[in-house]
């Protein structure tokens, strides 16, 4: 039933003749390089921007409220769909808040926990890499586009292998992961990691002194540490202002503090300066996923907490124990029902500091669960950061704050 | 006659429940804490507290809802300089009153606290914007989500949901799939109120399934033409010909092996 439809054309990009000579123009929503459906409306003054704008929802689905409509498993793969880059950061951040919660974060096995961190680790690639891959499209660069999705393409390939899904791969569970990794995986995994270093060096040989690349970098979206504070960034919007703190080392998780690598630090507040450090950061994740595959030799078989009251138990006990098979059964109809209170739980995910804070009062359904996504406050930033640059550079600004929009409108 | 739901909270609920199940909590400790001891002891010499204790490691104070700007700007001297989060929780049905918390962070301390305070329903609360540009967005999102006004905000307006938009999507009473003005919100955009009648409401459940509409819905076990009548009989599909052999044999050295995927 076809109906005439009033959202007819209009060229709604431009209006010209304001008073004071300032054109608006219309950045998005369907903007190949707003990395999603960002709206900017830029007031200009010539090619500079005098005021900015940012517009956002259009991605908007409702997650928190879809959070207390669930059961805490059930909403685990829909973590999935916030940051779609890197997934398994997501559904760890939210896993890791309901175990403090429950207060079963110290009885996750060890060999989940080394699972866990790889998977974190090689999704902080997969995410860089992608990153990488986009930042440089905008600002010009095709081939290095290709020469990252390749690589990006084989960590999919690994984590296709682990979980079965390349995007959204919900493999991570509340209380350890569902599967053991698969015969072969870690010598995979091993091929990966001896190649990548040598095509990181190939990109930076690309890159870091091209005069081009420099050129749309150097001094532009230049973000104080003051402002950066304020603002509530995080990860590398953070790190690359001079400001060393990461989360992964500062209040641990995980095995992070049985780990050894370094956090990259810049002081040049520039967009060159947080390129760097996604080269540098990429090299860290590679050598702490080098000692994670040496420390899954010594892990005993366990793969999910011993909880009851919480997590069911192995499938060898359900289908051997009526009583395990009758808690299995309460847990997946009714779902766990958490101590009465509320965790934030912060984590270091690849776009900077990913929480979520339940409340619970002691029902299967989460009475609140807030959702702090950094590219929340790295899309709010480019209201104070935009203006006084010219339009070519908004794209690279966009570019290096790495946003992603399933997170920001959740 | 309909069975009797409670208007105010038409969230989810659990089917079933023991009457004399108590549910545990999370244990409230007392703030021993040498860092968060001098804090606290700090913030209470200038302002009321109501209570204060530490939930998983982190510190909770409970204060009053008009010190909030007060309270955040004594904390922000003390080195708790980022407002990593804030929003509300709404307790109108229980107590009728939000519950307003500010997550903060002292990267030199590596501490982490939250302030909450509650008002009323229709209270305003004062912007902390002046503090941390952060909360800009972080009100916003809560005058949009729960419709908590704000004083003082440089540009309060929704930020998540259209402009035009009625209600506010995060209060216990708003339902999952929307409400009645939700399910008119784009036919009344797209095509105009006069044509109601003609649309109908959109359907906002997403396992929703017509079988009267060939036009948008696929009928897998009785399959039709696209917008063919609903009430018509199905075509015969031709599947298999008796031409072409169902299984191949299978031959080994005719197929090629691969082996490597990288």
């Amino acid at each position: 039933m076809q109906q005439r439809n009033r959202l007819e054309p209009y060229f709604e990009n431009l209006v010209f003749e304001r008073e004071d000579n300032k054109m608006v123009v219309n950045f998005g929503p369907q903007h190949p390089s707003a990395h999603g459906q960002l709206r900017l409306i830029l007031e200009m003054d010539g090619e500079q921007i005098a005021k900015a704008v940012p517009d956002i929802g259009y991605l908007h689905r409702g997650m928190e409220k879809m959070g207390e409509n669930m059961i805490y498993n059930e909403f685990l793969p829909t973590t999935d769909r916030m940051d779609y880059i890197a997934a398994t950061a997501n559904n760890y951040a939210f896993a890791l808040a309901v175990e403090r919660l429950l207060g079963i974060e110290d009885k996750v096995p060890r060999r989940a926990k080394v699972i866990r961190t790889i998977l974190l680790e090689l999704n902080r690639i997969i995410s860089h890499l992608f990153w990488l891959a986009t930042h440089a499209l905008d600002v010009g660069a095709m081939s290095v586009f290709l020469y990252c999705f390749r690589e990006r393409e084989y960590a999919m390939d690994l984590m296709e292998e682990y979980c079965g899904a390349r995007l959204t791969h919900s493999a991570v569970r509340i209380g350890g992961v569902p599967l053991d990794l698969p015969d072969g995986w870690l010598e995979h995994l091993n091929w990966f990691l001896n190649n990548l270093p040598e095509q990181i060096k190939l990109y930076e040989g690309l890159l870091t002194e091209n005069r081009i690349w420099r050129m749309r970098l150097e001094e532009v979206g230049v973000v104080p540490p003051e402002m950066a504070k304020s603002w509530a960034c995080s990860g590398i919007m953070l790190r690359g202002s001079g400001i060393e703190y990461d989360i992964r080392k500062e209040e641990p998780y995980e095995l992070y503090d049985e780990l050894d690598f370094d956090i990259p630090v810049s002081d040049r507040c520039d967009s060159y300066g947080r390129y760097l450090l996604y080269m540098e950061e990429m090299r860290q994740s590679i050598r702490i996923i080098r000692q994670l595959v040496a420390m899954y030799k010594d892990t005993g078989p366990e793969l999910m907490a011993h909880a009851p009251e919480y997590i069911s138990a192995p499938k060898e006990d359900i289908m051997t124990q009526n009583y395990s098979l009758m808690e299995h059964f309460v847990l997946v109809t009714q779902g766990m029902r958490p101590p009465v209170g509320e965790v934030y739980a912060p984590t270091e995910s690849p776009k900077g500091e990913l929480g979520f804070f339940i409340r619970s009062e002691g029902e299967p359904y989460a009475y609140r669960m807030k959702i702090r996504a950094p590219s929340f406050w790295h899309t709010g930033i480019l209201q104070d950061l935009l203006p006084g640059h010219y339009l070519a550079d908004v794209v690279t600004i966009i570019g290096s704050t790495n946003i992603v929009f399933g997170e920001i409108d959740r | 006659m309909r069975p009797y739901r409670p208007k105010e909270n038409v969230q989810k609920k659990s089917y079933y429940t023991d009457r004399f199940w108590v549910a545990p909590r999370v244990p409230e400790e007392p703030v021993e804490d040498p860092i968060f001891k001098e804090d606290l002891a700090s913030v209470e010499k200038a302002f009321k507290i109501k209570r204060a204790y530490v939930q998983r490691g982190q510190l909770v104070i409970i204060i009053d809802a008009k010190d909030n700007v007060d309270v955040l700007r004594h904390l922000k001297e003390r080195g708790y300089d980022v407002l990593s989060e804030m929003s509300a929780i709404d307790y109108l049905a229980k107590d009728g009153e939000f519950e307003i918390f500010y997550q903060l962070l002292a990267m030199s301390k590596r501490k982490r606290i939250r302030v909450k305070c509650r008002i009323k329903e229709h209270e305003a609360i004062e912007s902390v914007e002046c503090l941390f540009r952060s909360a800009d967005w972080s009100e916003r999102e809560m005058y949009d989500m729960f419709g908590i006004k704000v004083n003082n905000h440089p540009y309060l307006k929704r930020i998540l949901m259209p402009e035009d938009w009625v209600g506010h999507p995060l209060r216990k009473t708003y339902p999952l799939h929307g409400d009645e003005a939700a399910q008119w919100y784009e036919v009344d955009k797209i095509f105009g109120k006069e044509y109601r009648d003609v649309i109908g409401p959109e359907q906002r459940d997403p396992a929703f399934v017509s079988t009267k509409d060939t036009c948008n819905y696929a009928r897998v076990t009785h399959p039709l033409p696209k917008c063919a009548d609903p009430n018509s009989e199905p075509e015969r599909i031709e599947v298999f010909n008796d031409d072409a052999p169902l299984v191949e044999t299978f031959d080994l050295k005719k197929s090629k092996i691969v082996d490597k995927t990288r």
